[in-house]
């Protein structure tokens, strides 16, 4: 199969990204929207079409699907070690490929209208192509440093994106806060990648994930603190994952990011960037899995795990209707890493792998369609407040329409696209983890609470009466939803267990009708739970809110994550530490510089009184010098 | 060679003559009076060649007439260092050492 071409997919943004960059100021915004988009288009079709073609027109050789990579060498360090550059084929990568540029397009041809009459409408529309691009890298990355490298290009991307409206500050707060804790988490990753490095003298994925390979062979030749290296080196990297996904605890950046417009939550901190570290995860499951019986893995599914209870007890809580789904988006993302610690590598073993993957796939179209309602409506409301909502769907049809579809697919109403995927989650879980099971089923109620309770608060609940009547918004918004709600529905049909499994030869996969069962009934109690509370305004949600008291309060201050960070950071890294470091470098290292600087100007303003410019001082130090010297020939030769 | 005079006696006085000008080449304000201690100083070494050719090597004369030629350097220089003075005279209207300090700029 030739690949050369796919090479374009993350070219043709790059390309868009300098042009709309360059002459950012020349170019009319209704030109750069048209570019921009145009761009994403091309980029699309390329990517369906290198995914017809991976999946259908070439297929399985042996029963297998075959892993194609077009790589250049890009640094030596020895004959075995270098850094390459180029593009890796496989299902997980064509998959992301197909999901990214689906989602970027829309967020694309949505921000045309979103964006539009805003002054940094084509800049807006170069970061997007630079994220487009960036994540495209990313998804294509052959090795672990080519991944790096587009790793911190999105996290770059995702920091001037979040504070596009630079003038307010907290935006800027919050790129910063985005930027500094993922980059922090980074470093995890970097030791890790630099462990793997040093201990399997490769960086190359093929090579790493060989499980016949020399890598995963000899994951036990060398220990550290009672772990094999490499166990190290994976959790290390997954560090980096969890910081990127947003994982307890590195998830504080996550609620604060949805400061940037609203296209950008939705393309970045929904559907592409955050899936990110489960990219990471699946891209290596096979160290994963073998490397020490699992041991990084079973870290990976408690984290996923944690998370995604974590956040779906707060989401219920909050009151900002992009920091629910902020919140809800970790708990999918939780979701599907927890999905990958459970699973297995051989055949149906894998359905964690697979059911992962397909949870990535489809939350990344509901949960962008979700983002983009909610753009719609703060669009049409001015106000991202829960309190100012109410009744809206009189107003905007089209918007309840698409909202209520992804709200029922993340719920796991069946037959829409988060059923499917959900159900494979937790057959996954259910016949590895007890635990983790219950915690998924926990969620899964919870999930379709919340998500309810924002679908009631925003279209149903009370009549509020509004300065502007609130209307639909154009068609530039409203088809992008459309056909992310026509997709929401019908991705979940997809054979994807036949496509894209943990050892590539595909499976079938059957619903497990009692399971499936369970988990639409915990859902449908969720969703009739928050019908009461929520549909018409009452006082019955106060009241039991209420009723849990403190655990209430802690958890619509988020656990109080951010005061804890804060606490640390300030009161203890800065203050007893950095402080009297930074007392150490002022006083004592510059200080002696400082000194002897200054003495040695001391004493040049001492002497420079010898330089008088007076012929006879000079002509005594002569005479002087003459007679001492004179002296000495004398006296001492 | 002076009867009763030894050489010792001479450059004993050519010594002090010498430290003479040192002395007043240092100390003077004017710079009249240092162009006169330079040629003091000039005049003693005159004197110290004469008297060393005359005292230790009377069948030669190079002594002698290098203290000719000395005079005549010391004439030209003189000459040279008036001419210097009266043009610095003409700029700061003055011969004192101390005004001349701005030259060191």
């Amino acid at each position: 199969m030739n690949i050369n071409y796919i090479i374009l997919v993350p070219l043709i943004p790059l390309a868009v990204f300098l042009l709309l960059g360059i002459f950012s100021h020349k170019i009319k915004p209704t030109v750069s929207g048209l570019i921009g988009v145009g761009g994403l288009l091309s980029s699309t079709i390329l990517s369906f079409y290198a995914a017809y073609q991976y999946f259908f027109v070439f297929g399985k050789v042996g029963g297998v699907f075959q892993t194609f990579v077009e790589k250049t060498t890009w640094m030596n360090f020895t004959d075995t070690l270098h850094i390459d550059m180029g593009i890796l084929i496989d299902p997980i990568s064509v998959m992301m490929l197909v999901v990214v540029s689906t989602i970027s397009l829309m967020v694309h041809i949505y921000s045309n209208g979103y964006m539009k009459g805003d002054e940094g409408f084509t800049k807006f529309f170069a970061y997007l192509s630079l994220f487009s691009f960036s994540m495209f890298g990313l998804v294509l990355a052959t090795n672990l440093f080519q991944i790096y490298i587009f790793w911190e290009l999105v996290g770059v991307s995702s920091y001037l994106l979040i504070g596009y409206y630079y003038t307010k500050s907290s935006a800027i707060a919050a790129s910063k806060k985005a930027f500094i804790v993922t980059r922090f988490a980074d470093l995890g990753f970097l030791i890790g990648i630099l462990i793997i490095g040093y201990y399997t003298g490769t960086y190359d994925f093929v090579d790493l994930n060989n499980p016949e390979g020399n890598a995963i062979l000899s994951w036990a030749a060398t220990s550290f603190m009672g772990m094999s290296v490499i166990t190290w080196a994976l959790i290390l990297i997954f560090v980096g994952g969890a910081g990127k996904s947003a994982m307890f605890p590195l998830h504080i950046w996550l609620p604060d990011a949805m400061e940037g417009p609203t296209p950008v939550s939705a393309l970045i901190h929904a559907a592409t960037m955050v899936v990110a570290g489960c990219y990471l995860v699946a891209r290596l499951f096979p160290m994963y899995y073998f490397v020490d019986d699992g041991f990084a893995l079973h870290i990976v599914a408690y984290v996923g795990a944690f998370s995604s209870l974590f956040a779906a007890v707060i989401a219920i809580t909050q009151t900002d209707i992009k920091r629910v789904l902020a919140f809800s988006t970790m708990s999918q993302i939780g979701y599907m890493m927890f999905a990958l610690g459970v699973s297995g590598y051989d055949g149906h073993e894998g359905v964690g792998y697979m059911a992962s993957m397909f949870h990535l796939f489809t939350h990344a179209m509901f949960k962008a369609l979700l983002f983009l309602g909610a753009g719609s409506v703060i669009h049409a409301v001015h106000s991202n407040e829960l309190k100012d909502m109410g009744g809206l769907r009189k107003y905007m049809p089209i918007t309840n329409i698409t909202f209520l579809i992804a709200a029922l697919a993340i719920a796991g109403v069946p037959p829409f696209a988060g059923f499917w995927s959900k159900d494979e989650i937790l057959v996954a879980a259910f016949h590895h983890d007890k635990l983790i099971y219950y915690v998924g089923l926990l969620v899964a109620g919870l999930t379709a609470f919340y998500m309810f309770r924002l679908y009631f608060g925003i279209f149903w609940s009370k009549d509020t009466k509004y300065h502007h009547t609130p209307h639909e918004s154009p068609l530039s918004m409203s088809v992008p939803l459309m056909i992310l709600a026509f997709l929401s529905i019908t991705v979940g049909f997809i054979p994807f267990s036949e496509f894209v499994t943990a050892d590539k030869m595909g499976f079938e996969a059957h619903l497990n009708y009692p399971l499936a069962a369970v988990a639409v009934g915990v859902g449908a109690v969720g969703i009739i739970l928050s019908w009461i509370f929520y549909k018409k305004e009452n006082d019955l949600a106060q009241k039991w809110a209420n009723g849990f008291g403190m655990l209430y309060k802690w958890a619509s201050n988020k656990f109080y994550f951010d005061e804890i960070y804060l606490f640390v950071t300030k009161k203890i890294i800065f203050n007893l530490i950095a402080a009297p470091i930074a007392k150490f470098d002022k006083k004592i290292v510059d200080g002696t510089m400082e000194g002897i600087g200054n003495k040695t100007v001391l004493l040049a303003q001492k002497i420079k009184g010898l330089q008088s410019g007076r012929v006879q001082d000079y002509a005594l130090f002569f005479v002087g010098g003459v007679v001492v010297i004179v002296m000495v020939f004398i006296y001492l030769w | 060679m002076i009867l009763g005079v030894s050489i010792y006696e001479i450059l004993t006085l050519t010594s002090i003559l010498f430290f003479i000008g040192v002395y007043g080449f240092i100390t003077r304000t004017n710079l009249i009076s240092m162009l006169i201690s330079v040629e003091l100083i000039l005049n003693s070494s005159v004197v110290n060649f004469v008297v060393i050719n005359k005292y230790l090597f009377p069948e030669v004369l190079q002594g002698v007439f290098f203290s000719v030629f000395i005079i005549a350097v010391a004439a030209a220089e003189t000459a040279l260092a008036i001419a210097i003075i009266i043009n610095l005279y003409r700029l700061i209207s003055s011969v004192e050492v101390k005004d001349t300090e701005v030259m060191k700029y």
